[in-house]
């Protein structure tokens, strides 16, 4: 009973949002505040119906309720509690289910924000958001309906996808999607003033926390993802350079971008077009990434959807919306008034070449990702792009803005003063010189590549503290007035130099990785495997078996520089009703670093294949991440509002910097 | 029929959710200028931080200028005021309102009518679902059981068929070894573990299966199971001539209602045998007489020695499948004498009976 009623309030939804699309895109054009009224109203009630059919399926899952055929495909009554939750959206269906309940929250979030926000801006963005929603709606409806039912109900279920049952992924695809669908509302703000025709700094105020916080998820679910296939796959790498990999980056570089466009756009009122263009594209971008992974096209681990009906109903979506809005602001942007002016030496330059930067990049990895699924579909040639594709033109783009980074965070608004900002840097820089240049001296024929890349880090972390430093501090300032000044600053300006400071350590953890040591060998109890200053014995191999899996566990004593420091476990993991083997790396952590383990098969000799590497400060590549990500909260709990006060034409004293 | 009442109410409180905001006659306060209020607002910000001392008051000025400048910009040509009261906002109203009540109820009773389905019974009846529960138990409880005493063959013998209905088909091949390693050599052991293997291969015989079945037809020369696969074996070794004999070797010793031989048959016409032949190497090959030498036969030992219900229902068959339907009803009463005591036998009798339309072997 239950299921069925939260099928039929899909369906309700689904109408709900054919009201709250028509209505108040009617209310809007005929400036009736009644009509608009619904808009809010009816996104409430989306909300509302779409929550109650996502706990149907959940019970469901809880209830092991096998006459629903999504339930038998994608779980089992002995499945662990916490994976009998997340299977609800570990497949296509239920994933696609969760899509549309983000959609439907942020709608909620922007119906109840009705005091910060203009009314007929409200109207016409929940609209298009309402169109969104119908649109995926119905592609859950009719190609990827989660409440099917079987009669007569099978006995036992199928069981999830073994990769999935993991708690990286338990929380993964939700950090992901809140990022993806964030993007909506962008997008949605963004057809909204085109549609009104017109967008000033009140609308960047309005969209930037939305942005910001999108982009924040997202970042944490790439990590996570990253993460994931880090000691989930056993091979020991954290980044692939997959299609599906790909899909998530580029909404993240161009939400990058947005991010960074939106703080022009509010604070000095240019780039407003620039602006809207990136919102669409970022979101576009987001719906491309979900079409890359749901559709099938693509054949990794990560695709557990097969299905052309169903690949050819979201590039329906794809067309309809991208195509849609981009005709939008063909037709509209040119009557947008354009905003203040400003001299290529300044805040807002930098911040242009930065979105220059990230645009490009991002186009090396649509091009890197789509390429060969063109070529394959045009000429059957199957070719790969890997990851030398992406590290001789995705980096050489990345450099270049890594060192602009500190910068341009210094130059002032309206027209800066590229000497003076960069005397304010050379110390920074000398530091990170040094720093490179000590650990050429002391590394022994290691890469060259690896000391310039952690001294880009420092310089990247030392860059932004110095923002923080200069103002606050200047010669002659007494450190408790310093400490005061520094409190005082605006959160976003924390926030700002935080996020770039946990870029700065993420390249130092991608930097060192050349530094790692990798092992393969065979090895019987007893026998020891070493990787640099690590080494580890394999004490012995144990069965062990849990509700709905088989381990093979292998035990590892691991010594460091000749003493022991404990024992990790690795294991071979065989998931009894799909038959289907995984590897649980065994990983210990020495500092920042990782010293990781996985097991192959039992040969015939009682020996076990065992890779064995070292992987120095591999950890700053996700706290790194996990840093950026507090820095984008931080900014986005900065309720102000902001205005640039542009900097005299004549010669600024160092010590007055720009504030908010 | 419940459901659809909460269908309704489900219905019923959407369409309310947005009729509600169209029903007020709320005086529309005359709401400010959003532009207006930013400004005043980013005016007063620009004050604090100059009384916090976070912006000089130079910089202050011209925050402030900018953003006067801004104002002036995006105000102009917007004197319009909302537009809700009148006739044609009541108009306006009334359509909405109307949309409202038609697309929402016949949207969502269209899709669900599609796609829903109200007629199936609420999840898993209960008593299904704790039997569900009780076979897993049952399942857990043997496992933690044969984990203790891996040498009870015959534990492993009964689980290996749950393990294959549960799909747990490497499960039921382990338990198989182990019956078959635990307990005295058994054709039908064999049998039964050659044609797991060969699910496990998708149907095709390795050579390990093939072992299986050969080791039952030592203990059996007549197992039909192990004949069948091993003919099967052949054909795809491509020795077609030799599993066509086997096949019809197996169809010849086989009675005629044998679950097998329909799938003999069609391995036969798989092979290329034309199915007349087929099935006249099911028939020819013994002759009408041999079959009714058999059908006695197998009549003469029920009677001396008694037999199973299934062996009365097969002798049943035989006799109406000879076309000697008397001789079938008079089976029947022997049979339900037989069984008297038995009445899952007797249902069988009378299962069979009602499917031969032996209207007068009713009881």
């Amino acid at each position: 009973m239950l299921v069925e009623a939260g099928h039929f309030a899909l369906a309700l939804a689904l109408g709900l949002s054919l009201i709250q699309f028509i209505v108040p895109l009617w209310g809007a054009r005929a400036n009736d505040p009644v009509l608009m009224a619904v808009a809010p109203a009816g996104a409430l009630a989306v909300l509302a119906c779409i929550a109650f059919s996502f706990v149907a399926l959940t019970f469901a899952y809880l209830n092991s309720d096998f006459s629903v055929l999504n339930v038998v495909q994608n779980s089992h009554s002995a499945k662990p509690l916490i994976y009998k939750i997340s299977g609800v959206w570990g497949n296509h269906e239920g994933s696609m289910l969760l899509w549309v309940l983000i959609l439907a929250l942020f709608g909620g979030v922007v119906a109840l924000a009705r005091d910060s926000v203009p009314m007929r801006l409200q109207a016409n963005t929940l609209a298009v958001q309402a169109a969104i929603t119908i649109a995926f709606l119905l592609f859950i409806l009719t190609t990827s309906n989660p409440f099917t039912r079987v009669l007569p109900a099978p006995m036992e279920g199928q069981d999830l996808n073994p990769l999935l049952q993991d708690p990286g992924l338990a929380i993964h695809p939700p950090l992901l999607y809140i990022g993806y669908v964030g993007f909506s509302i962008s997008f949605a703000f963004a057809c909204a003033a085109l549609i009104d025709g017109r967008i000033d700094a009140v609308w960047a105020r309005i969209v930037r926390p939305w942005t910001l916080g999108a982009w924040a998820f997202l970042t944490l679910g790439i990590a996570m993802g990253s993460y994931w296939a880090y000691y989930e796959l056993g091979w020991g790498g954290w980044w692939f350079w997959d299609p599906v990999e790909n899909a998530s980056l580029m909404p993240w570089l161009a939400g990058t971008a947005l991010v960074h466009s939106t703080v022009v756009m509010e604070k000095r009122d240019a780039l407003k077009v620039w602006t809207i263009l990136l919102a669409i594209l970022t979101f576009s971008l987001s719906l491309l990434g979900t079409f890359l992974v749901r559709s099938g096209v693509l054949t990794s681990v990560h695709s557990f959807a097969v299905d052309p009906e169903r690949g050819t109903f979201i590039l329906g979506i794809l067309i309809l919306f991208i195509g849609g809005s981009l005709t939008l602001f063909a037709w509209r942007a040119p009557m947008l008034k354009q905003g203040g002016l400003f001299a290529p030496v300044s805040r807002e330059g930098a911040l242009v070449l930065n979105n220059l930067f990230l645009a490009t990049a991002c186009a090396t990895v649509f091009i890197g990702t789509l390429y060969p699924l063109a070529l394959e579909v045009l000429t059957g040639e199957k070719i790969s792009v890997g990851a030398p594709f992406f590290n001789f033109t995705f980096l050489p783009l990345i450099v270049p803005l890594l060192l602009l980074l500190p910068l341009g965070q210094t130059l002032a608004w309206k027209r800066g003063n590229f000497l003076g900002t960069a005397q304010r840097l050379y110390a920074v820089f000398g530091v990170a010189i040094l720093a490179s240049l000590a650990m050429l001296a002391f590394q022994h024929g290691g890469p060259v590549a690896a000391p310039l890349g952690i001294g880009l880090g420092i310089y990247l972390v030392l860059g932004s503290l110095n923002e923080i430093v200069t103002r606050s501090w200047s010669r002659g300032t007494p450190l408790s007035v310093a400490w005061r000044k520094a409190r005082g600053l605006p959160r976003s300006t924390w926030g700002a130099a935080i996020a770039h400071a946990g870029v700065g350590l993420t390249v130092i953890g991608i930097a060192a990785t050349a530094w790692g040591v990798e092992t393969i060998g065979s090895v019987r109890p007893g026998e020891r495997l070493s990787a640099g200053d690590y080494e580890v014995r394999l004490e012995r191999v144990i069965p062990r078996v849990e509700a709905n899996y088989r381990d093979d566990v292998a035990i590892l004593t691991v010594f460091g520089s000749g003493r022991e420091l404990g024992t990790i476990e690795t294991m071979k993991r065989l998931y009894v009703t799909r038959g289907m083997p995984t590897t649980e790396a065994g990983i210990m952590t020495v500092g920042l670093g990782q010293v990781y383990a996985s097991i192959g098969e039992v040969q015939a000799d009682g020996s076990i294949g065992m890779r064995l590497y070292y992987k120095p400060l591999v950890l700053l590549i996700w706290i790194g991440s996990l840093v950026m990500a507090a820095g984008g909260g931080l900014s986005l709990t900065d309720r102000r509002l902001r205005i640039a006060a542009p900097a005299r034409a004549k010669a600024v004293p160092p010590s007055a910097v720009p504030a908010e | 029929m419940v459901i659809w009442f909460i269908l309704l109410a489900m219905t019923a409180a959407a369409v309310m959710a947005v009729l509600w905001p169209l029903s007020r006659h709320r005086a529309v306060a005359a709401q400010t200028d959003p532009d207006t209020q930013f400004y005043r607002e980013q005016v007063a910000e620009i004050e604090r931080d100059r009384e916090r001392g976070v912006l000089m008051p130079s910089e202050a000025e011209a925050a402030k200028a900018e953003a006067g400048r801004r104002l002036l910009r995006s105000t102009g040509g917007r004197g319009e005021g909302f537009a809700a009261v009148g006739e044609p906002a009541l108009r306006r109203r009334r359509a909405a309102s109307t949309l409202v009540l038609s697309i929402i109820p016949i949207l969502a009773l269209a899709t669900y009518e599609i796609y829903g389905s109200p007629q199936l019974p609420s999840p898993a009846a209960p008593a299904q679902q704790a039997d569900n529960i009780d076979l897993m138990t049952a399942v857990a409880q043997i496992e933690t059981h044969l984990a203790k005493n891996p040498q009870d063959g015959r534990g492993w013998e009964v689980i290996a068929p749950v393990y294959l209905r549960m799909g747990r088909i490497d499960d039921a091949v382990k338990a198989l070894e182990a019956a078959i390693r635990y307990q005295e050599p058994d054709a039908n052991r064999f049998a039964n573990y050659g044609e797991v293997l060969v699910m496990t291969k998708d149907g095709l015989v390795s050579a390990e299966a093939q072992g299986a079945f050969e080791q039952a037809v030592k203990l059996d020369p007549g197992s039909p199971k192990a004949r069948f696969y091993l003919a099967r074996a052949a054909a795809q070794d491509g020795q077609v001539e030799k599993a066509k004999a086997a096949y019809t070797e197996l169809l010849s010793a086989s009675p005629a209602d044998a679950p097998w031989v329909d799938a003999v048959k069609q391995e036969l016409v798989a092979l290329g045998a034309p199915p007349a032949e087929a099935g006249q190497g099911a028939t020819s090959g013994i002759g009408p007489e041999a079959i009714a030498g058999m059908v006695a036969g197998l009549a003469s030992r029920l009677e001396a020695q008694g037999g199973s219900a299934e062996e009365w229902a097969r002798l049943m068959r035989s006799y109406a499948v000879l076309g000697q339907r008397d001789k079938a009803v008079a089976a029947a009463h022997r049979a339900r004498a037989a069984l008297a005591q038995d009445a899952a036998g007797l249902k069988t009798i009378d299962t069979m009976a009602q499917e031969l339309k032996l209207t007068d072997a009713q009881p």
